[in-house]
């Protein structure tokens, strides 16, 4: 509700940019990581100028030391901001090392020539991923509770998330990994899903969280089963990258170079699927709720509301596909690795 | 993909692996841990239940067969010991009827003969007093009549022995 109201209020103001641009601009705002958990925004009729609502986060600068501000200090790019010195402007999205007056150059590319200080704030992301993990811990820390308190058998909202433990454990762990070495991957693997899926969830909540579709965010969780697949690899899963068994010595050099890219396209794989996956649902929400102010009609925009319709429940099942395929095949890269030489 | 890389934002990726990594060792210490536990316990204790049921049930199946089987052994043996016991009654009126008839006729046959030593006995005293009591009579006769005649005994003995009784 609140996006669309956002929406309304955003199309009907601008009339200087084409809808169009309006509605791109506003889908990719959107689908970028943000400084203020802004929920939405209004604008003044008369002065034009935009309002928005929501609340600041807090910005953390490594820039000579750290920096640390609210982020309603930059006000959406509105206001330079000086901190022990320096200043910084918010612009596209981005912190931007400026002078007092907020001075932004560019190369003749049309790309920003400044400084860029890290940036390690809590973002709008980084916060979805904090709030989720407060969650994740307090539910199942409480499902684990209520097996002391009644004998064994979940209570309350663990009684839906134990048959979902008890399917990753059965379903995906035991068949890839097998049966003695599952135990090791179990916690990865199933906070690994119940992060995912979760995140996917209040992507598609009206907050317009993307986290999953942030190609940082996936590169982590990526990076993270890349490192426990080959820190925990045996002998066997390394002699089949180098020196493959069962082939003519002659073509064994040629695999090693070949097998030695798979290990690291495994994860790249990974992290491309969830991102695109994510990202590409949200466009095509965002663009199909644009269709409705396109259209201003009775039929193309009802028709546009009824595909949105749709597409919010196949993305809820993306949201929970999508969980289990990351999830399925970390079990499966992990399976690989610690696979005994059965031939 | 330049975009990509220029776009990375470095800021999320540190806080998200922080926070996901950190997420993985509190959830196993808090979490998943306990859960696994105890679902395999459960797991486990529900196969052990179920074993030891069916093994009851096999027990006693087993206690009932036994039970049915030294029922039947021991009607068995009380039919075959009271055809026994049966068996030795009437043999053993059998040998008391037939010892007893023995006995009979034994008496009986002992009685007969003793009668007849008896009845032979007495015809013997009755034929020697009846002799005694002839000569007494007769000698008594003939000493009136006759001395004492040797012949004359001798004669009547003769006679008294042809003159058997019977």
């Amino acid at each position: 509700m609140l996006v669309y109201a956002s929406f309304s209020y955003a199309l009907e103001e601008e009339k200087e940019q084409t809808l169009q641009e309006e509605i791109t601009e506003y889908i990719y705002h959107h689908v970028q990581d943000s400084h203020d958990f802004s929920l939405f925004s209004t604008k003044d009729k008369k002065t034009g100028e935009k309002k928005y609502y929501g609340f600041p986060l807090p910005v953390i600068l490594i820039d000579d030391g750290i920096k640390f501000f609210m982020s309603s200090k930059l006000d959406h790019g509105k206001k330079v901001v000086e901190s022990s010195g320096k200043y910084y402007k918010l612009y596209h999205s981005k912190i931007y090392e400026t002078d007092s007056e907020g001075y932004i150059s560019y190369d003749e590319n049309g790309k920003v020539t400044n400084a860029r200080p890290l940036d390690l704030s809590i973002t709008k992301s980084v916060f979805s991923i904090l709030l989720v993990s407060i969650l994740m811990f307090y539910l199942f820390r409480s499902l684990a509770r209520s097996y002391n308190d009644n004998n064994q058998i979940a209570k309350g909202v663990g009684r839906f998330f134990e048959p979902i433990v008890i399917y990753i454990r059965d379903e995906i762990a035991i068949p890839s990994i097998g049966e003695e070495k599952h135990k090791k991957y179990m916690s990865f693997l199933l906070t690994l899903f119940f992060f995912i899926w979760f995140l996917n969830l209040l992507g598609l909540s009206p907050l317009g969280v993307n986290a999953t579709g942030n190609i940082a965010v996936t590169f982590g969780l990526a990076l993270v089963t890349f490192l426990i697949t080959n820190l925990t690899a045996n002998k066997t899963y390394w002699k089949h990258i180098f020196w493959m068994p069962g082939v003519p010595v002659w073509l064994k050099p040629l695999l090693a170079p070949i097998e030695l890219l798979g290990v690291l396209i495994k994860p790249f794989s990974l992290m491309i699927r969830l991102y695109a996956n994510i990202l590409a649902g949200h466009i095509v929400l965002y663009s199909l709720i644009g269709l409705i102010f396109i259209f201003k009609n009775w039929v193309g925009s009802s028709l546009s509301l009824v595909l949105v319709f749709f597409i919010s429940i196949i993305e809820v099942l993306v949201a929970l596909l999508q969980a289990y395929i990351f999830t399925l095949l970390s079990a499966l890269y992990f399976g690989f690795a610690v696979q005994e030489d059965d031939h | 993909m330049e975009k990509l890389i220029s776009e990375f934002s470095s800021g999320l990726f540190f806080w998200q692996t922080i926070i996901f990594v950190t997420l993985i060792f509190l959830l196993r210490k808090y979490a998943w841990k306990p859960i696994l536990d105890t679902v395999n316990e459960r797991e486990k204790s529900i196969r052990d239940s179920l074993n030891s049921a069916k093994q009851a049930k096999k027990e006693m199946e087993n206690l009932q067969a036994e039970n049915k089987k030294i029922l039947q052994e021991a009607r068995a043996e009380s039919d075959a010991m009271i055809n026994q016991a049966k068996q030795t009654g009437k043999e053993l009126v059998e040998k008391a009827k037939s010892d007893a008839r023995s006995e009979a006729e034994n008496i009986l046959a002992q009685a007969r003969s003793s009668i007849e030593n008896e009845k032979r006995a007495a015809m013997n005293e009755i034929k020697n007093q009846v002799a005694d009591l002839s000569i007494d009579i007769a000698s008594k006769v003939l000493e009136q009549e006759l001395d004492k005649d040797k012949n004359h005994q001798e004669y009547i003995d003769k006679l008294l022995n042809e003159k058997k009784f019977n």
